[in-house]
């Protein structure tokens, strides 16, 4: 462990002239120091930047028709998402119901899908539906945003589907399209 | 009464060994890194909180921006194979070097008939060239056809389900990443992921 001292102990015998030996030892200790900044450096470059992804999954386009009136519009709740990050809801029919103009995030779409969540399961006594659907004058990260709100609110059942003309005309009233 | 000398060791330490091991450990994360791919458009990748990590294997990438799309597939072998499989369907004969060249590339988004041009470029040039995206449209199904043959040559090479995912632009409209969901759906790869980054819960 210790550095041993192997320069001294000779030339005490004879009167032979010797030379000293030199240690061979070199202080490791910034190598040493370099060595772990750079595997540090490694880690954490490598590790940290391994892509994330969010997994979704579409249903079958064929199905599609037929499974499209198969849950009740009682406890639908749609999602159209407009332009300037912006986005409506309402629940039941198009046209029906007046939609909501509603803000991406916490205060806004959060706590509406956990409000409405809760009404529909006290009233239905089953789960709700959210239907997305997003307008040629929207970004993807306001899809993300909002499939990122379905796995925060716990939100299960959820579908991505094409707009309608109807829906377009409601985006249109507010400034949406 | 002498006293008892407590005899004066060195603090110097014998850093042979942990040199060694630092070094070590060093060697092995340089080899096991991935160097980073450099997008060929800005993608500035949105956030979001559920996240799984993206498995290392069998996995197909489809960068979306500026309207344009890019693909990229894990592993040369895959690769090769599905560069040839894509010359048999478009017509197109590549050369072997032309298929070593294709093998390394990261990503790409050029049309195939430009691709044996593109992948005649060095590095240099290839980086500064500015690539127009792999075209989208029903009639030549170029992405597609990608998608699909790189599955193909996956399930044949290694018997891996290529599980393909999305790195779309936060600032991209829609309609290009609808059109892009629309070409998976046509053959049936209704299971797919979008990569985020992560991010915070309370925003």
């Amino acid at each position: 462990m210790a550095e041993l001292d192997t320069s001294g102990g000779g030339g005490k015998k004879g009167g032979k002239v010797r030379s000293k030996k030199q240690s061979t030892r070199v202080d490791l200790t910034a190598m040493v120091d370099l060595a772990f900044l750079l595997i540090t450096f490694f880690i954490m470059t490598t590790t940290l930047n391994k892509p994330k992804a969010m997994d979704i999954a579409m249903p079958d386009k064929d199905e599609n028709q037929k499974q499209e009136l198969a849950v009740a519009a009682s406890r639908t709740l749609t999602l159209l998402l407009g332009a300037n990050d912006k986005l409506m809801w309402y629940i039941g029919e198009p046209g029906k119901t007046p939609p909501t103009v509603e803000n991406y995030g916490k205060n806004g779409l959060r706590k509406t899908l956990l409000e409405k969540k809760d009404e529909v399961q006290k009233k239905t006594g089953k789960f709700m539906f959210v239907i997305i659907k997003a307008s040629d004058k929207s970004i993807y990260k306001n899809l993300v945003d909002v499939l990122d709100e379905m796995a925060i609110t716990n939100i299960e059942s959820y579908g991505i589907v094409d707009i309608s003309p109807v829906e377009i005309d409601l985006l249109k009233r507010e400034k949406l399209y | 009464m002498p006293r008892v000398k407590v005899a004066r060791k060195s603090t110097a330490l014998d850093m042979t060994a942990m040199c060694d091991v630092a070094f070590l450990l060093l060697t092995f994360f340089i080899l096991s890194a991935k160097p980073r791919v450099e997008d060929p458009v800005t993608v500035d990748i949105p956030g979001s909180v559920k996240e799984v990590p993206l498995p290392e294997e069998g996995v197909a990438v489809i960068t979306v921006g500026q309207k344009k799309t890019f693909f990229s597939v894990e592993g040369t072998e895959i690769r090769k194979q599905t560069l040839q499989q894509m010359g048999e369907k478009y017509g197109i004969q590549f050369t072997p070097q032309e298929a070593d060249k294709f093998s390394v590339l990261p990503v790409f988004g050029v049309p195939i008939q430009s691709l044996k041009q593109f992948l005649a470029l060095d590095a240099d040039q290839r980086s500064k060239y500015k690539q127009p995206g792999i075209p989208r449209d029903s009639v030549s199904d170029q992405l597609f056809n990608w998608i699909r043959e790189s599955r193909i040559a996956a399930k044949a090479l290694r018997n891996l389900e290529l599980r393909v995912s999305i790195k779309g632009d936060a600032k991209e409209e829609y309609p290009t990443i609808k059109e892009v969901i629309a070409i998976l759906q046509r053959q049936e790869v209704n299971k797919f992921s979008l990569i985020t980054t992560l991010r915070g819960a309370s925003k």
